[in-house]
């Protein structure tokens, strides 16, 4: 009996130190939110809509619109995703369609997971050194300020990091489209290309949607590269090569400096339209994945 | 009978170092429905994929022999122009869940990229579906997705989009093994009259369907052909002891 009940009570506690460890994470979760909502209150209650309606961010007055960075943040995101997309996408039906094995694929594979987990201070530090100067001759080739840094030069390293991330999605639901519907194309006499455009790209369509947009979702709250290379002007850009900032960068950037409280409570009120954004834009997108998986299944 | 449509000489087929069909000859009169029959494993639906020559899909494969068609040697056309003279049923239904039955129907016209008036698409759909005894079941709803159908109805539909490329041939692999008892009796009574306009080759596991519906049945074992002719005679006194053993279902 002995052997038998200190079994049950290692279980007991193995099971509890499970259970306890999941409602932590759940726990840190609900905390964070709570602490941006709270700190950010006052700043709420202060500026009130104004806030993401006025572009004027000066610390020194006390004023604090953050639309330019809103502005800034859709601008540099929304670029990266054109960028990347062609690029992801090829990717994605090189390797869930013609190369779905063999070394050449798993060659791929794996030079697209190293890109995915380089830490983003390098791409920041690439882009600042490489990135930067093309810029600048490009600039100065077409006649426009050559200032280098600026939001076009961080939407490309924005779209550089995430294309392994959009094609890794891409792959897998592109290799996900049933064997069955292809053969079923195939044997009415379609060509492989055929079967791609009018078959498998359409049934995956969904789930591509949603790679797709979770990689939007990663552009929005990349924050390091940013700050390196988009020059960090609370100005609105007026132009896609002007120098910007985005609501990660900005908080990056000033939150050491902030020392009057409603400046501070301004960051914070960035930080939490970060958070809500993204995480909406994560459960939709892996709401609609899940989805794929299961009707595929 | 008729006179054959398709010939079969010599084909002999590897996937790697494995021999699959070995030294298959055979023909296939117009008109008739041939059942192929063989326990799992003996290469008779490799056999049918090397018709439509599906079997290049997967590599690493090799294949020897001829197979005419009206005389054509199969492996000197281009396969997809083969494809689109044969028409190809898979064991589990698979209409193409991005399109509405009608579009489903239309598939082999818009996969090759040929373009066709209204009145040309109605009429092929209405055809194609009326054939394939579907047309009374969906003509309300053309335009809904063919995937909300019933498994013997999305069986139907894809005879219909089979039907539709106005094959010689129609190849059907193990047409009705996910289907319930109504929608095989469905589909067979379907098979016999379609007999009349197309010739039906048609690999089944089902020894009553075969004897049912078959006008010509051929029995394969480990990747040869061991004995064909009439569904009668192959039924009543076959030749060889494991045709009868198989036919009288002591193994498969």
């Amino acid at each position: 009996m002995q052997p038998r009940k200190r079994q049950t009570i290692g279980e007991w506690i193995f099971k509890a130190s499970l259970v306890l460890s999941g409602g932590l994470i759940v726990a840190v979760l609900g905390l964070m939110c709570l602490t941006l909502l709270t700190h950010a209150w006052p700043s709420i209650v202060a500026l009130k809509w104004k806030f993401v309606t006025t572009n004027t961010w000066d610390p020194i007055t006390s004023t604090f619109g953050a639309e330019a960075f809103v502005i800034g943040t859709l601008l540099t995101s929304l670029l990266a995703l054109f960028i990347s997309l062609p690029f992801s996408l090829s990717v994605s039906i090189f390797l869930g369609e013609y190369a779905q094995r063999g070394i050449l694929s798993e060659v791929f594979k794996a030079m697209i997971n190293m890109l995915a987990g380089i830490p983003s201070v390098i791409y920041g530090f690439w882009g600042l050194f490489v990135l930067v100067p093309w810029i600048r001759t490009f600039q100065i080739w077409v006649g426009i300020p050559p200032f280098g840094i600026g939001i076009f030069t961080a939407a490309l390293i924005l779209a550089l990091m995430i294309i392994p991330y959009a094609a890794a999605i891409g792959r897998d639901v592109i290799a996900m489209v049933p064997n069955e519907l292809k053969e079923g194309a195939y044997s009415l006499g379609a060509t492989r290309m055929e079967v791609l455009l009018t078959i498998v790209l359409p049934t995956a369509r969904s789930g591509l949607f949603a790679g797709t947009l979770l990689s939007f979702g990663r552009a929005i709250g990349e924050t390091m590269a940013v700050t390196m290379v988009i020059g960090n002007s609370n100005l609105l850009p007026t132009s896609i090569f002007a120098p910007g900032n985005t609501m990660a960068s900005v908080i990056a950037n000033e939150f050491s400096e902030a020392t009057n409280a409603i400046h501070v409570s301004s960051l914070i009120e960035l930080a939490l339209y970060l958070f809500v954004i993204t995480a909406i834009i994560n459960i939709i997108g892996k709401w609609i994945i899940q989805r794929t998986e299961v009707s595929h299944g | 009978m008729n006179p054959d449509i398709l010939t079969i000489e010599h084909l002999n087929f590897w996937i790697a170092d494995q021999h699959i069909v070995k030294d298959l000859s055979l023909s296939f009169p117009e008109n008739t429905i041939t059942a192929i029959m063989g326990p799992s494993g003996c290469g008779k639906t490799t056999m049918l994929r090397c018709i439509n020559r599906m079997h290049e899909l997967i590599e690493n494969t090799r294949v020897e022999g001829k197979i005419k068609l009206s005389g054509e040697n199969i492996f000197k056309l281009n396969a997809m122009a083969l494809r689109r003279r044969i028409g190809m049923v898979f064991q589990r239904p698979n209409p193409f869940p991005t399109m509405s039955i009608y579009n489903n129907v239309l598939a082999g016209y818009i996969l090759n990229g040929i373009s066709l008036s209204r009145k040309e698409k109605d009429q092929i759909v209405q055809e194609a579906l009326t054939q394939a005894a579907l047309w009374d079941e969906v003509k309300e709803g053309l335009h809904r997705k063919g995937t909300f159908l019933s498994g013997g109805q999305q069986q139907r539909l894809c005879i219909a989009r089979a039907l539709a490329m106005k094959p010689k041939i129609l190849l059907l692999d193990e047409p009705t093994s996910a289907l319930d008892p109504k929608a095989t009796a469905h589909i067979e009574s379907l098979l016999m009259e379609l007999k009349d306009t197309v010739t039906v080759i048609m690999v089944t596991h089902n020894i009553a369907q075969a004897s049912r519906i078959s006008n010509q049945t051929a029995f394969m074992y480990l990747g040869e052909l061991i004995e064909h002719g009439t569904t009668e005679r192959m039924f009543t006194v076959p030749k060889d002891k494991r045709t009868e053993e198989y036919l009288s279902g002591k193994f498969g």
